[in-house]
Parts: C-alpha cells; sequence; structure tokens
C-alpha cells in the first residue's frame, strides 16, 4: 500500500471512527440514494433563549400583511385596495414630511461641496461645519468615538439641562446609541446576571413595549409584570408594583424597574406625583430605574405635561438624586421628527457607578461606533434652529404642523372609537396609539381558541384579510387576562385615519354581529 | 435615608453602595476586551487632550494607526455615493442640476423603495428588498454566476452586527456541551469579544507566521480535536484577506478549509470584509461562496456558511455609515425564522448604510456618466493601498529587530517584534504584557498609536503590533521611520 493510499484510508477511518465517538450526527441514506445528515444549526440546536424571543410589532400579523400587499400587486382581488400598516410607529412611512432644515443639514453633510451652493441657509450650513469638524478626516464616513461624537455630547447634555430647567448635565453621562432600543438592551445587558432564585428580575409595565419582554427572553433574565390600571386611564399605582416585586422576590432577584413615559402602546402622560412616587418607590427597593422618554415632545391632552424622570429626581433633593441610578433613553425616531431609518438615539446615565460606567464603555467599543447620520441628527434634534436664525420660522412651522396634527388625531381617534359599541377606548393623552378595549363574543374566543390563536390575534387577522388594516392584537404587549386590546397607531393623514376609524368601527359591528 | 435604610433592612436587602456594581453586573460583559480600542487608545485620546490645552510633548499630533478608519487618515470618498446619499437625504436636490443623472436616478430608486419615500422611514428588518435584490446580483457577478437569493440577503449594522447576530444563534449547551467556536490566532478581536459576551468557548486555531500567515488544516485539526475534549464544537470563522495578518488565502486553502468543516460538521463563517483590499502580485480573493460552488453538489448543498461583507473597508471606507449584509447559505428554514425574527426586534440596519451599500453593488457602469470619475476614484486609492502596503513591507524589514510579512491584502501590517530580555522584564515590573510595555513607550515618545499583538493573539513568547496601512504616503513614510528609529533606541535602551 502506498502512503497515498494509507493517509487516506487513515483519514476516512479517522473521520468515520471519531464521528460516531465526537456524538456527530450519523449518515444516513436517504430515499434517493444520497448520504445525508443533519444540519450543524438546526432548531434543536439553536441557542434556546432566541427561540423564547417574539416581537409582535414586526410578527406574523405584520407578515401577513406583506403577503396580501405582495398578492395585491401581483393583480389579485381583495375586498380593498390597499393593506394600511397601521402597526408601527413610522410617521414617514404613513406620509409625514421629514423636517427641512434637517434634512438639509444631513445633505450638506453627506456631500460638503454644496457648502458652496446658495440654496442652503447659512444656519444649516455652520451646523453641517460644525457637524463636520468633529468627524475624523471631516468625513461623517468615519467612525466616531464610540460613546458619540463629543461635540453631539455636549449639545445633548446642553438639551436636557434646558429642558430640566438648569439642572446639570455632564456630557460624559451621555451615551450616543443606535437608536433607543439600542441602549436599552445594552443597559439590561449590564444588569443581568445570578443564576436560579437569584437570577435577575426586571418589572416592565403590562401593557409594553415589547422590545423589553425580547431583550428579557434573549439575556434570560426574568419579567416581572406589573399592571397600568386601565380603569386610571393606564396610570401607576404603586401598590401593584410592591405586590408585583414582593411576588417577584421568590424566585428571583429584582434589580431593576422599567417605565415607558409617555407610554407605548398605552399613550398616558403619567403625572408627576407618579413619577414622584415610582423613583421612591426605586430608592426605596433598591431598583435600576430605566426611564424610556422617548415620546417626551409627543403629549397631546389638556392637563398633561412630560415630566423628565432626571428633572423630578433632582427636584426631590440630594436624598434621592445622589442615589438613585437611572437611565434615561430618547431616540430621533418618534417625536415630530420621526426619522426612524437613520437610528439615532442616546441614554443619559445618572448616579452609576464608576467602574460599571468603565464597563460599558469598554462594551459599546465592541461595536465601534453608532451610526454617524444618526449622531448627526441627534446634533440637531437637541440643537435646532433659534429665534433669529434664518430657518427657525420654517422649522417652528412644521413641527408645529406635525405635533397639532397628532394632538387632532389623536383626539379623532379616541372620540370615533369610543361611539363604537364593545371597544373603549382611554384618551391618548401621549406618543403615537390608541390600546383601545375591545369585546370578543364568546364564540369568537371559542373559535380562536380552536384554532390555537389568541382571540384578539384571530380579531386583528380578520380585520385584516376583510379591510386590508394592519393592527397588532394587545396579546403582543401583555393584557390582563381575560381582556382584549389591539394597537392602532394615530399617524395616518387625518383624512386616511377617518376612513381607517370608521372601517375598524364597521368591521367591529360586524364580527361582533357574526359571532353573537 | 434613613427610611431607605430601614426599608432595606427590612427588606433583606444590601444597603450600602449602589445598586449595579462590577460585583453584580453581568459576568460575561468584564471578560469581554477589544484592543482596537482598548486601554493604548485610551491614553493616545488623552494625550490628544493634553496636546490640545498646550501640554508640551515630543511630537505635535497624535497618529491613530490603531484602526481601520480610512477617512480618518484623510482618504476621501466616493463623489457618486455621497451625491446619491444627500440627494436621498434632501430629495430637492433632484431639481438641481449640479448632480449626474445616474445619481438622481439611483437616488430615485433608493426613495421608492422606502416608506413614504423617505429614508427616514424604518425597512423591513431584512434590509430594504431592492437593495438586498442588488446585493444578491453583484454577488452573482462577482462569482461567475453563480445563482445568489435575496432571501438569503440579511443587511446589517455594519458586517460586526450580523457576526454577533450569527454567533448569537450559534451558542447553547452547558458545560462540556457548550458551544465552541474555532477563531484564527491572530483574529480581529470582535470575535473574542462576542465569545466572551456569549459565554461561548473560544477555540484557537495558530495561522502559520513561517509561511505568510497561511492557514494549514492539520492545525485546524489540532485545535479542533483538543477542544472536543472540552466543549462541543461547531463553528469556524476565517477572515479573508486578514485582519490583522492581512493575508489572503489560496484557493487550495479556501477549499481544505470547506472540506476540513464538512468533515467535521462545522458552520462556517467568512468575514470577507477585505474582498477589494489585495494588493500583492500572485493573489487573488476567492470567495469562500465560489468555491464552495465549485466543489460541486457534495458540498454546495450540505455546508453551512454564511458570507459577510460592509462598506466600512475596500475602496469606500465608509466606517460611519455602518453599513454591511450576509449571506446564508444552505441554512435550515426553521434556524432561517428565527433569525428573522431575531433581527426584527431591532427594527432595521440604518437606512443610510442601506443605501449606501446599493451603491457599493450597484457602482456606475461603463455606459453611466458618473462611471469615469467614479473608476478614477476607485483606482487611486486602491493602488494608493497597494503602494502603502509594500512601502510598510519593505521599511520594516529593513529594521533589525522587525520581521515583516507581506501585506497582501486588508489594511494592516503585523509585523513579529524582538523584544530584549530586559525589557520584557521591565513590563512584568510594571505589570504590563511586553508588546503593551513596546506600544506605550511608543505613543508616549512619538506619538504613534498602534495596537500591541497581545491584543489580537499570538503564539507565546512572540510579539507583534499592528499598525494601518492608511495614512497618506507621505506621512506613512515619516511614521514608519519613526517607529523604526524608536525600534532601534528601544533595543539598545535595555541590550
Amino acid at each position: 500500500m502506498n502512503h497515498g493510499t494509507a493517509l487516506l484510508w487513515k483519514r476516512r477511518a479517522l473521520s468515520s471512527l471519531s464521528a460516531t465517538r465526537r456524538g456527530l450526527p450519523k449518515e444516513k441514506m436517504t430515499e434517493n440514494g444520497m448520504m445525508s445528515r443533519a444540519k450543524v444549526l438546526t432548531i434543536d440546536t439553536i441557542n434556546p433563549t432566541v427561540k423564547k424571543v417574539e416581537y409582535a410589532v414586526r410578527g406574523p400579523i405584520v407578515q401577513r400583511a406583506v403577503e396580501l400587499e405582495r398578492e395585491l400587486s401581483q393583480g389579485m382581488k381583495k375586498p380593498f385596495a390597499e393593506v394600511i400598516k397601521a402597526n408601527i410607529g413610522d410617521a414617514h412611512a404613513m406620509g409625514q414630511q421629514p423636517i427641512t432644515f434637517f434634512r438639509q443639514v444631513l445633505a450638506l453633510c453627506s456631500y460638503p461641496e454644496l457648502l458652496s451652493d446658495n440654496t442652503f441657509p447659512e444656519d444649516a450650513k455652520s451646523r453641517a461645519c460644525r457637524i463636520l469638524q468633529s468627524c475624523g478626516g471631516h468625513s461623517m464616513g468615519a467612525y466616531s468615538a464610540s460613546q458619540g461624537i463629543d461635540s453631539v455630547r455636549e449639545d445633548v447634555a446642553r438639551y436636557i439641562e434646558r429642558r430640566d430647567g438648569g439642572v446639570p448635565c455632564d456630557p460624559d453621562d451621555i451615551y450616543l446609541t443606535t437608536g433607543a432600543s439600542d441602549g436599552i438592551v445594552t443597559m439590561l445587558k449590564l444588569l443581568v446576571c445570578g443564576e436560579g432564585a437569584s437570577r435577575t428580575g426586571v418589572m416592565i409595565s403590562i401593557p409594553q413595549y415589547p422590545l423589553y419582554s425580547a431583550a428579557l427572553a434573549e439575556l434570560g433574565a426574568v419579567q416581572i409584570n406589573y399592571y397600568l390600571n386601565e380603569e386610571k386611564c393606564w396610570s401607576l399605582d404603586i401598590p401593584e408594583l410592591q405586590r408585583a416585586l414582593d411576588e417577584a422576590r421568590q424566585y428571583c432577584n429584582p434589580r431593576a424597574l422599567c417605565i415607558i413615559n409617555p407610554g407605548n402602546p398605552t399613550g398616558q402622560v403619567q403625572s408627576r406625583k407618579c413619577i414622584e412616587d415610582v423613583i421612591q418607590f426605586a430608592a426605596k427597593e433598591r431598583l435600576f430605574l430605566m426611564a424610556d422618554e422617548v415620546y417626551q415632545d409627543n403629549v397631546y391632552a389638556d392637563g398633561c405635561q412630560f415630566h423628565s424622570f432626571k428633572k423630578v429626581l433632582f427636584e426631590m433633593g440630594p436624598e434621592y438624586s445622589d442615589t438613585v441610578e437611572l437611565a434615561s433613553f430618547h431616540s430621533t425616531s418618534k417625536c415630530y421628527m420621526g426619522e426612524c431609518g437613520f437610528r439615532g438615539g442616546y441614554m443619559e446615565l445618572i448616579n452609576m457607578d464608576d467602574e460599571v460606567k468603565a464597563q460599558l464603555t469598554k462594551l459599546v467599543s465592541v461595536r465601534l461606533c453608532p451610526p454617524v447620520p444618526g449622531q448627526a441628527l441627534m446634533d440637531l434634534v437637541v440643537n435646532p434652529p433659534q429665534p433669529g436664525e434664518p430657518s427657525y420660522d420654517n422649522f417652528i412651522k412644521e413641527r408645529t404642523a406635525t405635533l397639532s396634527a397628532l394632538a387632532e388625531k389623536a383626539k379623532l381617534t379616541e372620540q370615533v372609537l369610543n361611539t363604537v359599541q364593545g371597544i373603549s377606548c382611554n384618551p391618548v393623552q401621549g406618543a403615537m396609539y390608541s390600546f383601545p378595549r375591545i369585546t370578543i363574543p364568546e364564540k369568537a374566543v371559542k373559535e380562536a381558541t380552536e384554532k390555537g390563536q389568541q382571540p384578539d390575534m384571530f380579531y386583528c387577522m380578520k380585520m385584516l384579510e376583510e379591510t386590508g388594516i394592519c393592527l397588532v392584537p394587545g396579546s403582543g404587549f401583555g393584557q390582563k387576562d381575560g381582556t382584549y386590546h389591539f394597537r392602532m397607531t394615530i399617524l395616518p393623514p387625518s383624512d386616511k385615519l377617518k376612513i381607517l376609524l370608521d372601517k375598524v368601527k364597521e368591521f367591529h359591528q360586524k364580527f361582533t354581529q357574526q359571532y353573537s | 435615608y434613613f427610611q431607605i435604610s430601614l426599608q432595606c433592612a427590612v427588606n433583606g436587602v444590601p444597603c450600602r453602595g449602589k445598586v449595579l456594581t462590577v460585583d453584580n453586573m453581568n459576568p460575561n460583559v468584564k471578560r469581554v476586551e477589544y484592543a482596537v480600542r482598548g486601554p493604548i487608545v485610551q491614553r493616545a485620546v488623552q494625550i490628544e487632550k493634553e496636546l490640545r490645552e498646550g501640554v508640551k510633548k515630543p511630537f505635535t499630533e497624535v497618529i491613530k494607526a490603531n484602526i481601520g478608519d480610512a477617512h480618518a487618515m484623510g482618504q476621501k470618498p466616493i463623489t457618486f455615493l455621497r451625491q446619491v446619499l444627500a440627494l436621498c437625504s434632501y430629495p430637492e436636490l433632484l431639481e438641481d442640476n449640479k448632480f449626474p443623472e445616474d445619481a438622481k436616478k439611483r437616488a430615485q430608486r433608493i426613495l421608492g423603495a422606502c416608506g413614504g419615500h423617505s429614508i427616514g422611514a424604518y425597512s423591513a428588518s431584512q434590509g430594504i428588498e431592492c437593495v438586498r435584490q442588488d446585493v444578491a446580483r453583484y454577488i452573482e457577478k462577482r462569482d461567475g454566476g453563480i445563482p445568489s437569493n435575496p432571501d438569503n440577503i440579511y443587511l446589517s449594522t455594519g458586517a460586526s452586527d450580523a457576526i454577533v447576530t450569527m454567533l448569537k444563534l450559534l451558542v447553547c449547551g452547558e458545560g462540556r456541551d457548550r458551544t465552541g467556536v474555532m477563531i484564527s490566532i491572530p483574529q480581529y478581536p470582535l470575535y473574542s469579544a462576542a465569545l466572551a459576551d456569549l459565554g461561548a468557548v473560544q477555540i484557537s486555531y495558530y495561522l502559520d507566521e513561517e509561511k505568510c500567515w497561511s492557514l494549514d488544516v492539520a492545525e485546524l485539526r489540532r485545535a479542533l480535536n483538543a477542544a472536543r475534549q472540552h466543549c462541543n464544537p461547531r463553528v469556524l470563522c476565517i477572515i479573508n484577506p486578514g485582519n490583522p495578518t492581512g493575508q489572503v488565502q489560496s484557493r487550495q486553502c479556501i477549499e481544505d478549509v470547506i472540506r476540513f468543516a464538512k468533515e467535521e460538521h462545522l458552520f462556517l463563517m467568512a468575514d470577507e470584509v477585505y474582498q477589494d483590499n489585495v494588493y500583492a502580485e500572485g493573489c487573488k480573493f476567492h470567495s469562500f461562496k465560489k468555491v464552495l460552488f465549485e466543489m460541486g453538489p457534495e458540498y454546495s448543498s450540505t455546508v453551512e456558511m454564511a458570507s459577510f461583507h460592509s462598506t466600512s473597508k475596500c475602496y469606500m471606507g465608509e466606517c460611519g455609515f455602518r453599513g454591511g449584509y450576509m449571506e446564508v447559505i444552505n441554512m435550515d428554514p426553521e434556524v432561517k425564522t428565527q433569525l428573522t425574527k431575531l433581527v426584527s426586534v431591532r427594527l432595521c440596519p440604518p437606512v443610510p448604510g442601506q443605501a449606501l451599500l446599493d451603491l457599493v453593488v450597484n457602482p456606475p457602469q461603463p455606459d453611466e456618466p458618473s462611471y469615469i470619475t467614479f473608476m478614477k476614484e476607485r483606482t487611486a486609492v486602491l493602488s494608493a493601498l497597494a503602494e502603502k502596503a509594500r512601502l510598510t513591507e519593505q521599511t520594516f524589514n529593513a529594521v533589525p529587530g522587525i520581521t515583516c510579512n507581506p501585506v497582501q491584502g486588508a489594511m494592516y501590517t503585523f509585523p513579529r517584534i524582538t523584544l530584549p530580555e530586559k525589557a520584557i522584564d521591565k513590563a512584568k515590573e510594571e505589570g504590563k504584557v511586553p508588546d503593551m510595555y513596546y506600544c506605550m513607550r511608543l505613543l508616549e515618545e512619538e506619538g504613534i498609536c498602534l495596537v500591541p499583538g497581545s491584543g489580537f493573539g499570538q503564539r507565546e513568547g512572540t510579539f507583534h503590533f499592528r499598525m494601518t496601512i492608511l495614512p497618506p504616503t507621505e506621512k506613512l513614510k515619516v511614521v514608519l521611520q519613526k517607529i523604526r528609529d524608536f525600534h532601534v533606541r528601544f533595543t539598545q535602551e535595555f541590550s
């Protein structure tokens, strides 16, 4: 036997021998005589926590909606001419126009040759120059510092100070992020540790924005649900927080409390008193507070006002402001900008341990930096045109138009839905959604259960197939047992929204009739 | 405070100290290291601050040759790409005569694919459909016609995002069944960082420095067999062209790796972000996918693979846009569903980065107005890099105590440095790894920031540093000379 053959035999022998010994899946002969083996990566060998992740906002109902859109574009006949995606807080997709000033600056930053173009106002040019100067090689194409461009973080700090009536903000506590989601996930990652009964527990509101439940599932953290009070306009109740916490202490180590204000999906704007109570609770129970404030400019209802957690914290005096650990999150995706696609955001950290901060800084460095266009955009959001600047009037006009349109649509939505028997809708005090409660007839609940579907998913799927309107069932956000809801955005243009609301009303009546 | 502490006592909750400390934070995060932006870079940034404040130094500027950031080092963006991005950002410019027709057309196509015709809308989580189609066509062109299904393309926030996502999917098991992932030593430390974060087992296989950092299947086998005793190896990662080592693997090598992955039932991850950065004569980029398919159905219909690309490198250097994609091959459909679900939680990759990627895979064609300038700019960037690669190798190899393998591709040199015994002792005294000590001295004395080889991994007892070849040629010459002088001085000092 020659050397080559010997080697070949040896390799084959080793290969098949050690395959079994190594516990590799055995080769099997398939029907067509081909040797096949199970894949390396299968549903059984995938990361188990990934399987537990759900994200309803882009879940099964949206996949069906996309399929329907495809069918429509292929000429298939449907009871509707278009699919209306009222499932996601995407303002531009629903026709909202970008703020002119922002896009001018971004164009200038992308292609600085335009700085010599007369069609651009001076204030846009000077913002662009400032941003570019802070970029490596004066280009948005350079990586920035991992914590974000220095001058942008300084501008964010000044914005926060102005917003909070002068409460100081250190730019070093600001981390720019890839949307607020990125910052939220990073913070949760830092917080999660322990095993079994000492595994980190994180308190989240029910209903909640399902990024939170998804992140907790992925991290293998324990989700601790506290229920918002639907009867009281989705307000937060300290005894309920206490109940949830005390119960959770039996099987996990609760360490964080998340709150979304203004709320998603519920749209409530918490009172100042409520925010104080939450801070006190967090201090007493030693919880890290995570305040998701991405809708801070989206406040519509009379008597409601956005109170930043940080501001309230500091107004409660050093006993709290020196001790309570808080992260607050903001984004370029909502408010009046609606610039979701840019993935701009930041978080401010208050009273974070220095060593933990060093770990955080190290962690974010692995991903190099957040997208620079998003950082530039954030800079403009926190540093918009000022009175006296050429772009000011137009800017305010556009901003006001967007926010007042949203306020009007919030009111309209609440009004129309409340005229429907079997739908009751809390005031949309803020944010971009309505989360009405729907009564689903017993027969429908039964049919849904038989189909293996959540009743409100069953309801929403039917609505989608019959009207082309895509909403997200309340089960995707969480709700009290035995109650059903859906989340609908208030983003379509007013006249389209009116039609939408009428169709929802019509569908609900038909559905109730059908299953009576 | 009394109230709070009383309550804490009642609850049995520790009262002193913060809620979140180094002792009760996620332990995996503590294990993460990322040398490319690690301690030496933090010191460099500090020194820059000191310089700005007027502190006197032996140098007037800090040269950050630690990171593959071309624009930061003066490389110019490609005009066409930036024109289209400007048009997408502010579509009013579509009326502007200054912009060429082909740029306008591209912008309109991209905007037409965006919600509300705005790059401010979220895109589909897998990425804008027409961009994925363009990526698939690019791959087909690149790979001589081998079909690419747009549905196997996932746009991502830089290649790093997709790499981490894939690793996340792959990691499972406990103890001896914990997933093991093979990575090259030296490697780009995103991999080691991600594995630490995920609590996966890192399986190191050594590239062969004597043979120009080539990959040796025997070494793969050694590493794998050793690893099988304490974990469940499931993945093999390879970076080609290599980072930090710059080698461009031969076609034979790529075939061998594919064969090995099949035999040993490993998921292959091919990091190909430097695919346009090939300089050395006789070297050529061979895409893993192309080789896989040319090996016939026995391989092409079975080997599970993900390949990664980015807008950050090559001739574009658009790091800040965080554009990238991965192509998955032979992925189980149920797993793919899970992947699609996972990426939906983060909504979508940055749309400007997606737009940029579209232009990268769909650049000006010979009959289009922007073609000539585009080719001129692209060629200039790539030939400058090739020249700087050669210059770097030559200069370093002329220094006693520095040996530099040819920089066949990518953007870095990873020369081996001889450190005198006394220097190693001094480093130990200061509690520093020897090549970190060396690089810190270089930084303090010359203002040049490199990354020590220990940040990438190297054979025990050897020392290296990684330097980018990105500074403009004239500046690079000066940097090389300063390093040469420093090395001589350093060797002298510790002789």
